[in-house]
């Protein structure tokens, strides 16, 4: 379920991919619930971790669109939101716990040092999370406001609902050492 | 503060010593606290030690600090700290760039007060350009800094709370802190990293009724911190686990280079504001409180009280701020005033140079140190006479905290560990640059 | 300010600690010899009219072009007399080891364990001699001013991102 979802369906009459009714119904409630109960794991670093700290309050509350549960254990959450700096010692920590996570899986790089390096281009700091783990959305600004997170929040729900989604997903997801290759 | 009673129900003899309750003296530091396990039938137990990863992706360990303890049962008998996960290498991006650059970089040093850093900043290039700033462009200094500081103080306290159990406070404590966020917004434009300091005075001036709403904010803030006041320092629970835990004497608070309100936890007295004033510290009338157990309790008490004196501190800004010039009239290093510019060849010339290559700091080497939230904030700058540092050496208030934790921390249970990787304030940014 | 703390550590020590002058603000500053820096500092602490119980900052400088190469600057400061004094120590790139002050303060350790990641400065007596920011499979020191700016290790194989220009600036002027 991750970013390699970007094809546009023009073999929508292709048989073998049309999906019925049921199928399409079962993928938008999938979707649904998906999207309203995102569990996060906060692997926060740096500085984007105090308007993290402001998105999770009560001032700009993300518990209304259902993602306030915080899960620090990476089995059972559902999103990896990335906050702040990540550097070269960081990064084989960042990969091992996106691949300990359990698809279906998102990932948010919130704030310009985890979308791209920020002004940090030096030896130490990794020039965006996308260099390491394949990245949805990409929030910037060093730090985001709170409103700017939840924008980035709801674009990802939007992507989620549009996701196509199984009951059981017969398919399995490629490893991580493949996704590099071919992407 | 906390009574030294029984609590309901009588003694409690496995909880921490001094704490409320237990009926029991605080033990001195290092003291060996025996064992809740005795006995041949636990003898296969004992001995047998266990070392546990308390990785760098934790939501106990602020920022990223992987810390290895060898447990035996829950006693920590050796800590190891490892860090380096948030080395963001800013002392080599300051030496390549110019000295205006540096500004937002130290502003990501100790993220929860910026400002902090860049007041310090820019009176050690003032300093060693030997400029004074105007008045005004002092107290502005004065009371965004402060400000800043509540709001460090405030994250300190929320997340104490947090980590112990008291979700309340956090949402409190960051309620505060956005309430004095939006004000800090309307003067520098950012929330939390300000780039608000220029080497000759600050960036803008205040608008038009800043003074009143900050004040009226400050009353805000000050409401939600008694509520904090009220919900944490007579806890039981909160007491129990801060009181007579991390304890740190005071002489060996000066030896591992302790500052700041944990220095003065520990019964030192020394506060850089009263000490070698800077700025217009020596005008403005403030107390600095002094604890006498150096644990984890006192650390959180200087910081509620520190919080109240921050209040007096930006009042009096107020009160003695008049209007005049931000800025140095210095055009070497301040841009000159826009008619000139526009006016007078010296003006365009001047503005042309500083534009295209920055200031330029006479060569030599200084080092300035202020009193940031956290402690002494000193930066150690060596300038070869061009637009760019040669040295910038960061001297981060966090870092001998963090350094005597594998000694503070010896023979106390693992659960003391958490109040007082709180209570030190170890903030990522500043210790590992 | 602190000129008794000078001309005491002049009178006791003559010629290792030489070329005492006074910096920028009123700053008290001396240079000392490489190898008799750990006494000078048991000196400043033990004696009571000086009592330099805390050394707030310690940290190196590498001045390329110059002999000798680095340099490591001690602040010490005392906190019942509140002076300060700032002591420099040269060290040349053959020999690149300087006694360890941290018997004297404790407080001295993560400060030479950083002079030891950043610029490879050696430190005999340290209790844990290793890297301190940097990870152990790093190759080099990263402040010396040889070493390039942009000169990442990654320890994880990187994906293939097509990257954005960088234009004019500092970030893409090197």
């Amino acid at each position: 379920m991750a970013s390699e979802i970007d094809v546009v369906p023009g073999v929508a009459t292709r048989r073998e991919e049309a999906t019925g009714f049921f199928q399409r119904m079962v993928s938008k409630g999938l979707g649904w619930a998906r999207k309203n109960s995102l569990w996060q794991y906060p692997f926060v670093t740096a500085c984007c971790g105090m308007e993290y700290m402001s998105v999770m309050s009560a001032r700009y509350d993300i518990a209304r669109f259902g993602a306030e549960v915080p899960r620090f254990s990476p089995r059972q959450a559902d999103l990896l939101l990335v906050v702040g700096t990540v550097n070269c010692k960081q990064a084989p920590i960042l990969k091992r716990i996106y691949e300990q996570m359990s698809e279906p899986k998102w990932v948010i790089a919130f704030g310009v040092c985890a979308s791209s390096g920020g002004f940090y281009d030096n030896y130490a700091t990794v020039q965006g999370i996308d260099h390491v783990i394949p990245v949805d959305i990409y929030v910037p600004g060093c730090p985001p406001r709170p409103e700017q997170v939840l924008d980035g929040l709801m674009l990802l729900q939007r992507k989620i609902q549009d996701q196509p989604h199984k009951l059981i997903d017969r398919i399995a997801a490629p490893l991580l050492a493949k996704i590099g290759e071919d992407s | 503060m906390a009574t030294e009673g029984k609590g309901i129900g009588g003694h409690d003899s496995l909880a921490t010593h001094g704490g409320s309750g237990t009926g029991q003296p605080a033990l001195p530091a290092g003291a060996r606290i025996p064992k809740a396990y005795d006995g041949p039938l636990d003898a296969p137990l004992m001995g047998k030690q266990m070392v546990v990863n308390l990785g760098p992706s934790h939501p106990a360990m602020h920022g990223v600090t992987r810390a290895v303890v060898t447990l035996e049962g829950e006693i920590i008998k050796d800590m190891k700290l490892d860090i380096g996960f948030l080395h963001r290498g800013f002392e080599k991006s300051c030496e390549n760039v110019t000295w205006g650059q540096c500004f937002p970089y130290t502003d990501r040093l100790n993220y929860v007060s910026s400002i902090m850093n860049n007041v310090g900043f820019a009176l050690a290039v003032e300093k060693l350009c030997k400029l004074d700033v105007p008045v005004r462009a002092k107290y502005l200094r004065v009371a965004t800094a402060e400000l800043h500081r509540i709001c460090d103080h405030l994250t300190l306290v929320a997340a104490m709370g947090l980590e112990l159990g008291a979700m309340t406070v956090f949402l409190y404590g960051v309620e505060a802190r956005d309430l004095i966020y939006d004000r800090l917004t309307e003067i520098c434009g950012a929330r939390l990293t300000s780039n608000y300091v220029r080497v000759g005075g600050v960036a803008r001036d205040a608008p038009e009724g800043w003074g009143e709403r900050t004040v009226e904010t400050l009353v805000r803030v000050a409401e939600l911190r008694e509520m904090i006041d009220a919900l944490l320092t007579r806890n039981r629970i909160f007491v129990d686990r801060t009181r007579g835990t991390g304890v740190v004497s005071r002489a060996d608070a000066i030896e591992f280079g302790f500052t700041g309100p944990c220095l003065r936890a520990s019964g030192e007295p020394y506060d850089i504001r009263k000490s070698a004033p800077y700025l217009v510290y020596d005008r403005i009338d403030f107390d600095v409180p002094v604890g006498a157990n150096g644990d984890n309790f006192d650390r959180y008490l200087m910081r509620m009280e520190e919080l109240r004196q921050s209040d007096r501190i930006v009042r009096q800004c107020f009160e003695q701020m008049e209007p005049g010039p931000l800025v140095v009239a210095d055009a070497r290093y301040v841009f000159p005033p826009k008619p000139l510019v526009y006016g007078t060849i010296e003006g365009v010339m001047a503005h042309f140079k500083l534009v295209m290559e920055g200031i330029k700091v006479p060569a030599g080497e200084a080092y300035s140190y202020t009193e940031a939230a956290n402690g002494e904030l000193g930066f150690y700058l060596v300038s070869d006479g061009g637009g760019r540092p040669y040295k910038l050496g960061l001297r981060a208030p966090g870092w001998p905290m963090v350094a005597a934790l594998p000694h503070v921390m010896r023979d106390v249970f693992l659960a003391d560990l958490i109040p007082t990787f709180d209570s030190i304030n170890m903030i990522g940014g500043e210790v590992e640059q | 300010m602190a000129k008794a703390v000078i001309e005491a550590l002049l009178a006791r020590f003559p010629g290792i600690v030489h070329d005492a002058y006074e910096g920028v603000g009123g700053d008290d500053c001396a240079l000392v010899e490489k190898a008799h820096i750990a006494e000078v500092c048991r000196f400043l602490k033990a004696e009571p009219a000086l009592a330099f119980n805390m050394a707030p900052y310690i940290t190196a400088v590498d001045y390329l072009g110059a002999d000798p190469r680095f340099e490591v600057v001690y602040n010490l400061f005392s906190t019942t007399h509140n002076h300060r004094v700032r002591l420099r120590v040269k060290v040349p790139e053959g020999d690149l080891e300087v006694p360890s002050v941290t018997p004297v303060w404790r407080g001295a350790d993560w400060f030479e364990r950083y002079c030891l990641d950043m610029y490879g400065i050696c430190f005999p007596g340290h209790p844990d001699p290793r890297r301190l920011f940097m990870y152990d499979e790093f190759v080099g020191h990263p402040l010396r001013k040889d070493y390039p700016l942009r000169g990442r290790q990654p320890l994880v194989p990187e994906r293939e991102v097509k990257d954005i220009f960088r234009g004019p600036g500092p970030g893409g002027r090197d």
